[in-house]
């Protein structure tokens, strides 16, 4: 069992999650056996073998740095949950 | 006139033809729609209004001369509810972006609009594409129109499903582990995930970013060939866009698949694959070979691992594309909080369902230090043995043919309450999008049950065009099969 009640509680800080009591229990043991499963992965020889992230061969794309946009301030605020002054607003992160 | 019963391309070419107005098809679509959606359920949100006013904008540009060239002019066209719409809600049939109004469109929908399609609705799916029956929608459930009591499969649960109750002509899916290929099979139509890198990715609402890619669904390989051939190709906002000599596909539906050599990896008949289901598939490999294949059983390397892999790498990039909904910027934010952290913690905890929040855990933990090396490195490293596997076969062979799902549509509420059975259920699936590679369901027939059997095609990298032809090929040898649901 590689996920323990601590092991949970670190993953959905992780996560920025919060789980209840009752949600605990059945995450632990949900991610116990789908991790079990994962495990079988090891039965595969892969020594020697590169990590491979891009099926393909990528290359950077580069593009003139100019700013194509038009000003959209009004259109990005207008999905916000709060917003002040062109602005979307938090709760205050820093002691005065 | 059966107009919801006609292909997209069929549809377009009578709009041409003066047979009917853009308007009347527009109107024939909602009608079908207001007959089945109740039953269904394939929506998320039907645009009635915005598609009678654009279909006749769009009459007016055919009868101005223009678009005599576009394979989808004046054809309604649903679109998976992750793909951006500007000014049109776009949900991910998630809590979190349910008032989400994307201030801009994705790049698939300036084409289709280019190309003279009218938008009818977004589509319901799975949430944020995560899951295999389209039942983790915010929204509920929907339908197979084949058996109401069963799913229509996921992610692109409603695409597919609309597409088959002709709730739609043509549909545009994502597919990251098969979201395109599995509900395609479970409803009885045709979907294509093309290569990775054909088409734009912007505007798409990220799950999975190295697997991720949008294609048709329709119910010919014909539809999604002309589908494609309108939203493919190279755009500068998305840089893995590949760029290609030629997205002709439709050209490559010649009807000749003479010679055409097509491998069966017979690992893939093993446990766990449904009798009826491995008898549909061995048929449709009898009638490729009757027109000329050549069709022969082969080992595909590594294949048994990809599932593991998959959901390493896909939750581990889930974790972090999903981290940017903190109820900031954009989407849900809890209505009583004190402080910042209390701000994320609970906007994330109400915001996602189940699937999401288990996900982005699996991702947070392959991804934490200690565990990095022996889960997501590992995996990356199962994904180049995948690759590998895949490089060897074509060599030796133009396509590679297998069931698309080891069973027809499952019962619904079948695989909520047990995730590793429904990941068990994307086994032929996510190889391909680990690889890169395009891949086809077609339909081959029903079960005993009446139940569709889908069939996938699986084509080297930028292989559409073979896979294409030899779906289209196969399509021609019999009717397409409806769903039960003209009553």
């Amino acid at each position: 069992m590689i996920i323990s009640e601590d092991t949970i509680e670190y993953v959905a800080a992780l996560a920025k999650l919060k789980l209840e009591e009752d949600q605990k229990d059945k995450a632990i043991e949900d991610l116990n056996r789908i991790l079990a499963y994962i495990d079988t992965m090891n039965e595969l020889d892969t020594d020697g073998i590169e990590p491979m992230s891009h099926a393909f061969e990528v290359k950077n794309v580069f593009r003139e740095d100019v700013v194509t946009n038009e000003e959209e301030t009004e259109a990005l605020l207008a999905n916000a949950p709060v917003k002040k002054d062109g602005c979307f607003v938090v709760p205050k992160t820093v002691e005065t | 006139m059966e107009v919801t019963k006609w292909g997209a391309k069929e549809l377009s070419d009578r709009i041409k033809a003066r047979e009917l107005s853009a308007s009347e098809a527009v109107e024939a679509q909602l009608a079908q729609i207001e007959r089945k959606e109740t039953r269904y359920h394939c929506y998320t949100r039907v645009l009635a209004e915005e598609a009678r006013e654009r279909a006749k904008e769009v009459q007016r540009r055919m009868d101005a001369g223009e678009l005599a060239d576009s394979p989808l002019a004046g054809v309604p066209v649903a679109i998976k509810d992750n793909i951006c719409t500007k000014g049109i809600p776009t949900t991910c049939s998630s809590r979190m972006l349910k008032n989400f109004v994307p201030p801009y469109d994705a790049a698939v929908i300036e084409r289709l609009q280019a190309a003279g399609a009218v938008l009818i609705g977004k589509l319901n799916m799975d949430e944020f594409a995560m899951g295999s029956t389209t039942e983790t929608s915010w929204f509920g459930p929907t339908k197979n129109p084949w058996d109401v009591t069963r799913v229509p499969g996921g992610s692109s649960g409603g695409a597919a499903a609309a597409v088959a109750a002709q709730e739609a002509f043509l549909a545009l899916g994502s597919d990251t582990g098969g979201s395109i290929r599995q509900p395609s099979s479970f409803c009885g139509v045709t979907g294509i995930k093309p290569t990775y890198g054909t088409v734009s990715r912007y505007g798409l609402i990220a799950y999975a970013s190295s697997l991720d890619q949008i294609g048709p669904i329709a119910r010919s390989a014909e539809d999604c060939a002309a589908a494609l051939d309108v939203i493919s190709g190279t755009d500068l906002r998305d840089s893995t866009c590949i760029p290609k000599e030629s997205y002709g596909y439709s050209k490559a539906l010649t009807g000749e698949i003479k010679g055409m050599r097509i491998g069966i990896p017979s690992g893939y008949f093993g446990d766990g694959l449904d009798p009826e289901v491995e008898r549909g598939i061995r048929k449709a490999a009898d009638v490729l070979a009757s027109l000329g294949a050549v069709v022969e059983e082969f080992e595909l390397k590594a294949v048994d691992y990809a599932i593991p892999a998959y959901y390493v790498i896909a939750s581990a990039e889930a974790s972090s594309n999903l981290s940017r909904y903190d109820g900031v910027k954009y989407g849900y934010r809890t209505p009583k909080y004190e402080d910042l952290q209390e701000v994320y913690l609970k906007t994330r905890s109400e915001g996602f369902g189940g699937e999401v929040k288990r996900r982005m855990m699996i991702g947070a933990f392959v991804l934490s230090s200690g565990y990095y090396d022996a889960y997501y490195n590992k995996a990356l490293k199962v994904k180049a043995l995948i690759k590998q596997g895949f490089d060897e076969a074509f060599q030796k062979y133009d396509c590679i043919l297998g069931p698309t799902a080891p069973t027809t549509a499952v019962k619904l509420g079948e695989s909520l309450s047990d995730p590793l059975k429904m990941y068990l259920g994307d086994i032929y699936t996510v190889s391909v999008n680990l690889a890169g590679l395009p891949g086809i369901s077609v339909p081959c027939g029903l079960d005993s049950r009446g139940l569709p059997i889908g069939m996938q095609l699986i084509g080297r990298a930028f292989g559409e065009k073979e896979i294409l032809r030899a779906a289209h090929a196969y399509e021609q040898t019999g009717e397409y099969l409806f769903a039960p649901c003209t009553e």
